[in-house]
């Protein structure tokens, strides 16, 4: 099919004043969410998932993907206002986005991560577009030997990118891909580790498992140390970039865009790397590196776009192979399999108003997010003196209603407190969940792809590296490894992350 | 202490990582392990459970030598028990006592969570919260939950 009739079906559906309506919504309650401090995007997500429940496939994803880019949006406007990143991809955009704002440029922080995020998502969707339909084919020939070959790269990237220990970040893929496997065996359909409860025999709902590791265990993490905050900039002024700053902002854009939409596509947190990588380049080329950090514009502008261009390509691995590149696409898988529909190079075919919906949708709520933000900044300020101890009870509620509202199934309510006991205990004692979450997703798929290759290839491991491109998804695989003990690069990336803790 | 020697992070992880490796491998074995060939509903959670075993002592080892040096903050047992309380009574009065009592009670509960609330603040917090995901839950999304449930003889 052509790319512009493709593009046209897709804006027909996106156009649909109802699904304007979703996307509207979407965005504005991810950006709402995504702003209150404490909440990032994955929570949010986790959150509002069982809202899109009741509505058509089409609908539900395109407010899904709409709370998505809202949330990290929001996330950056605490990233900048007070200090406080939403997740670790706005980390970066703390560092110079806080003292511009603490040196009252707040407003040309905001509008300049506005409008690189609206650069970098066009440019991202388009590439979108353009991509996603030749590696749909290209899958469509995956056999099971390359798509084990291919998560296997998923999850070990993951942990290549996950800063701290790497033993625990593989300790945390492998229980989640074992809380995966609870629930019934697809083969056989023994149940496994069920406790004999009926309940757990189609399996941990997946929507428990987050809004527990996520939420919940959030909650307690930060209810240990309880402080009042501050909001510092009661009122934003001057959101009009003047001729010099709009000069200053252009390269760092389009480089950020470049360096996040080819780092977007990679399995397992491409979108953090993205924003390190940018400010790391900006700083790198600027001829006065020494005002990184006390608030150079460029430090704001290249890893928003960087960010903002990772977001949009991470959903290319999605919906062509239908593996998520990280726990927000995680819950996406989740999203689509609640709507019926397996994501997957099979989508854009089967669904091309779907899958080319989504895409058109991507690029009308970038739309919204700048029509939103900049004159409702005022509005999202205040969000921001909510404060916390009122905040975590309404999450808790949510969560629960939301849960219960799926399945009417208790044991999903019973799921996210246990855990959120379990993740608690384990963010204390220093492992990472998300690695957790994205092999309690991946961990079903990997165990049927490799118990099918080796049903074809009659017991034989040898299989893996017969094939050409599972072979060389494997060997990726163990270089990402590999990589990633290596005591130079080790170094490098505390150096990269320790902005964050 | 013995193992002052030890991360406490590192050990008490590495120690999870084992006991969890320890009980899906044990459980899979009830199951049929099968063969390479023709896996069975055991093979993959007996392999991982060994290998999840193996890396907590890895990460355990790991911390070798490389003592504590900051002091843990005391975990929040009231929070603790008081939100975990909150999402097990929901989960087992919900159907019950219907949704308007369950969230009033649960949300106060939850809000005593934290040591700034007050009780009047928590209360008018769980008000604010019943009547809005009531609005947005019940009324507007539809949701197939009484208002007031058959243990209130309504």
């Amino acid at each position: 099919m052509d790319i512009i009739a493709s593009l046209g079906l897709g804006f027909s559906v996106a156009l649909d004043p109802i699904n304007i309506l979703y996307c509207f919504i979407g965005v504005l309650l991810g950006t709402l969410v995504g702003c209150l401090p404490g909440i990032g995007p994955t929570a949010t997500i986790a959150m509002l998932l069982p809202i899109t429940f009741s509505l058509s496939p089409a609908g539900a994803l395109i407010m899904l993907a709409g709370i998505y880019y809202g949330a990290q949006y929001g996330g950056s406007t605490t990233a900048i206002l007070i200090n406080l990143p939403g997740e670790s991809s706005s980390a970066v955009t703390a560092i110079d986005g806080y003292q511009m704002a603490k040196q009252g440029r707040a407003g040309q922080a905001l509008a300049t991560a506005a409008l690189g995020s609206f650069f970098a998502g066009t440019v991202a969707t388009l590439l979108l577009a353009f991509f996603a339909p030749p590696l749909a084919r290209a899958a469509l020939n995956f056999g099971a030997p390359e798509y084990f070959a291919l998560i296997v790269l998923g999850l070990l990237v993951s942990i290549a990118l996950a800063h701290g220990s790497i033993l625990k970040a593989l300790g945390m893929i492998v229980l989640g891909l074992l809380l995966g496997m609870v629930g019934q065996d697809i083969y056989t359909g023994q149940p496994r580790f069920t406790f004999g409860i009926r309940e757990l025999y189609s399996g941990l709902n997946f929507v428990s498992v987050a809004v527990g590791v996520f939420g919940v265990a959030e909650i307690l993490r930060n209810l240990e140390d309880e402080k009042s905050r501050d909001v510092m900039v009661k009122s934003v002024k001057g959101l009009w970039l003047s001729m010099t700053d709009f000069k200053r902002i252009i390269a760092p854009v389009l480089r950020g865009t470049v360096l996040g939409s080819l780092l977007g596509v990679l399995p397992g947190g491409g979108h953090i790397l993205s924003s390190f990588a940018s400010y790391s380049a900006e700083k790198r080329l600027s001829k006065t590196p020494e005002e990184f950090g006390r608030g150079a514009i460029e430090g704001v502008a290249g890893p928003e776009s960087a960010n903002n261009a990772a977001a949009q390509t991470s959903f290319i691995p999605l919906l062509t192979l239908g593996i998520p590149a990280h726990p927000v696409m995680a819950l996406m898988v989740g999203a689509f399999i609640l709507q019926g529909i397996t994501p997957g190079p099979n989508v854009i075919n089967d669904q091309p108003a779907l899958f080319w919906g989504i895409i058109a949708s991507m690029w009308i709520g970038n739309v919204l997010l700048v029509l939103l933000n900049l004159p409702l900044i005022g509005l999202w300020v205040k969000m921001l003196s909510i404060p916390y101890r009122a905040l975590f009870p309404a999450i808790v509620l949510f969560a629960c209603i939301g849960c219960f509202s799926i399945n009417q199934n208790i044991y999903d309510v019973y799921a996210i407190g246990f855990f959120g006991v379990v993740g608690y205990v384990l963010i204390r004692f220093g492992c990472e969940p998300a690695p957790l979450l994205l092999g309690f997703v991946l961990g079903p798929l990997l165990e049927e792809h490799l118990r099918r290759a080796m049903i074809i290839s009659r017991g034989d491991p040898m299989v893996f590296l017969e094939r050409p491109i599972s072979a060389t998804l494997l060997g990726l695989a163990l270089l990402a490894v590999i990589i990633a003990v290596l005591p130079g690069i080790r170094q490098k990336r505390k150096e990269v992350f320790v902005e964050e803790d | 202490m013995a193992v002052s020697n030890f991360s406490t992070k590192d050990l008490v992880s590495g120690a999870m990582f084992v006991a969890a490796g320890a009980y899906f491998a044990l459980e899979a074995l009830n199951y049929e392990v099968g063969t390479a060939f023709r896996m069975g509903p055991g093979f993959m959670p007996l392999l991982l459970g060994c290998v999840l075993a193996a890396l907590g002592l890895g990460v355990a080892a790991n911390g070798w030598k490389k003592p504590d040096t900051e002091r843990p903050l005391s975990p929040p047992w009231r929070a603790m028990v008081l939100i975990i309380g909150v999402i097990i009574f929901f989960g087992a009065t919900i159907r019950g006592l219907g949704f308007v009592p369950v969230v009033l009670v649960s949300s106060f509960a939850a809000a005593m969570a934290s040591r700034l609330n007050s009780p009047v603040f928590a209360l008018l917090l769980a008000v604010t919260l019943t009547v809005l995901c009531t609005a947005i839950f019940v009324v507007g999304l539809g949701m197939t939950v009484p208002w007031f449930g058959p243990w209130l003889g309504m």
